[in-house]
């Protein structure tokens, strides 16, 4: 089942063509990994899914992104719905200036929710999942910024899962981490895709081979290659691709 | 040249620093020295007539004798009159610039206009709010009239001092909220504003500052040349610290015998200013401790 699905995405910004028709579809409860050289699209690509280009003036967007079955740029969407469908994590962590706990509850309380005992519950049920919870337990109070960098990304995980999005983006999640982090939310990502559609955009293509089950190949704004990653990284079909991960260019 | 014994060119290299590092150390400390020393001037001058009775008395014969007790008062209703005049639309005014506008010839154009107006002398200030308030509106001289005035004054500070508190904050912060489905209110005034409240709080009280030492724009929509009794009403007149100081050392009854008065008057509109800003560093720090821990 495909739970994010494109067809013939174009995208501007202003007169520069940064997505040239871009037809794909990322199978729920999997990992789809993006990679390609600085500048080909595909975090640009990624924030169609939330709607987070939105947010830039003079963006024009083409064609049709459907979330689980939905059209998410129909006129009746409401992008804060959507974004709680789609959750986000991005490449620099950035918890609010809250505490821990505070942290992971913003979602659900800027959605509404309001029952004391069930934010607690997501609360602590969320820090779980993003494997921190044994780490701050004791410290649901303190500021999130005493918490390390690595920390401090699992919290931004935990937040995006604490109003229990069905696809969870990841913008180069452990770009700014040491490899002990790095390793900690490769392994998270595993567990999470039980429950959730994960799509990653990576630099690292070590990480994309670990972590993916699909694998994207961007350049220059288009989609060269989209397969299983191991037929990516050990049988690319298009020269491109092939160029890419030996590393002759990048 | 062997590395580790120093060159002719490292000495001369090192001798030009500590002459410039003199220079930039002589010239801030010279600007610490003058405010010391206009602080002490005005100490030394006015500390003689400090007493209980200078601050809690009425002004008698003719301004020389007695207190400032009802220019004190008069300046505090204008500092809150123009504050509750000027922090709310200045503040909200701030957040639409920085926030919500586009960018586009409107809001440059604003933004240019905020900026000239924070340029105009404040005695056209003056002669506007006496034409607006005063006459137009017929507030008469009255805190409201002085009050509006000085808050036109205050309002591009205001304006400005929001603006830049908002725009230091890093908006990836924004990104975050905004991705966890809160609006865009819900993201300003959850996430944006708490972070930046330290430096507004800030930029307004130093406004305050600059309002309550402000003699031009009161002098035609409020301020009271001698009016010994306390307001009861925002229709009422006032004296002010600032005009009583420049009415007794230029145009009062006997200037001479008033001369001390003068020294004291400034020593407590120093004062005043001066706790004032220091209120604002303490809340700064205060709220600046707060926003992390929540």
């Amino acid at each position: 089942m495909n739970s994010v699905e494109t067809k013939d995405v174009h995208l501007y910004y202003g007169d520069f063509h940064a997505l040239k028709g871009i037809t794909m579809a990322m199978r729920k409860n999997q990992v789809t990994a993006f990679i390609g050289p600085s500048g080909c699209g595909k975090s640009t690509y990624l924030r169609c899914f939330n709607r987070m280009n939105d947010l830039i003036d003079g963006v024009k967007i083409e064609g049709d992104i459907l979330i689980d079955g939905v059209d998410i740029y129909k006129t009746n969407i409401q992008v804060d719905d959507l974004r709680k469908h789609v959750g986000m994590v991005f490449q620099k962590p950035n918890p609010f200036p809250k505490s821990i706990f505070e942290n992971v509850a913003y979602g659900l309380r800027v959605n509404g929710t309001k029952d004391k005992q069930f934010i607690e519950e997501r609360v602590e049920r969320s820090l779980q999942q993003a494997a921190l919870w044994d780490e701050v337990k004791d410290k649901l109070k303190k500021s999130a910024f005493e918490l390390s960098g690595g920390q401090q990304q699992r919290l931004c995980i935990a937040r995006a899962l604490a109003i229990e999005p069905s696809v969870l983006l990841m913008d180069e999640p452990a770009s700014a981490l040491d490899p002990l982090s790095t390793a900690k939310i490769e392994e998270l990502i595993h567990q999470l895709k039980e429950n959730y559609t994960i799509v990653i955009v990576t630099h690292n293509m070590q990480q994309a081979g670990r972590v993916s089950d699909h694998t994207a190949f961007f350049y220059l704004g288009e989609l060269v290659e989209y397969a299983k990653t191991k037929t990516i990284f050990t049988n690319p079909k298009d020269q491109r691709t092939q160029n890419y991960i030996t590393g002759r260019f990048g | 040249m062997a590395f580790g014994t120093p060159s002719p060119s490292h000495k001369s290299k090192k001798l030009s620093q500590s002459i410039a590092f003199f220079v930039f150390r002589l010239l801030s400390f010279s600007v610490v020295a003058i405010l010391l020393v206009i602080l002490g001037f005005i100490l030394v001058q006015g500390i003689s007539v400090i007493s209980w009775e200078f601050l809690t008395q009425m002004p008698r014969e003719g301004m020389t004798e007695g207190g400032i007790l009802p220019a004190i008062v008069g300046t505090l209703w204008l500092v809150v009159g123009s504050m509750l005049f000027a922090f709310p639309i200045g503040v909200l005014s701030g957040i639409y610039i920085n926030e919500y506008a586009k960018d586009s010839w409107l809001k440059r154009f604003v933004k240019l206009m905020t900026n000239n107006l924070a340029g105009v002398p404040s005695i056209v200030f003056g002669l506007f709010g006496m034409t607006l308030f005063v006459n137009q509106l017929g507030f008469g001289d009255s805190i409201l009239a002085g009050s509006l005035t000085l808050g036109l004054l205050a309002l591009p500070v205001v304006i400005r001092t929001t603006e830049e508190a908002l725009k230091s904050i890093d908006n990836s912060f924004r990104v975050g909220s905004l991705a966890l489905g809160a609006t865009k209110w819900q993201t300003t005034s959850r996430v944006v504003l708490p972070m930046a409240f330290p430096n507004i709080i800030t930029g307004l009280i130093l406004s305050i500052g600059r309002v309550s030492g402000e003699t031009a724009p009161i002098l035609f929509t409020v301020a009271a040349y001698f009016l010994p009794k306390l307001p009861n009403s925002i229709f009422d007149q006032v004296m002010a610290l600032p005009y009583h100081l420049y009415v007794i050392s230029t145009s009062g009854t006997n200037i001479e015998a008033s001369r001390a008065m003068a020294y004291g008057t400034a020593f407590v509109l120093i004062v005043i200013v001066l706790l004032v800003n220091l209120l604002a560093n303490w809340l700064r720090r205060y709220y600046g401790k707060k926003v992390k821990m929540n």
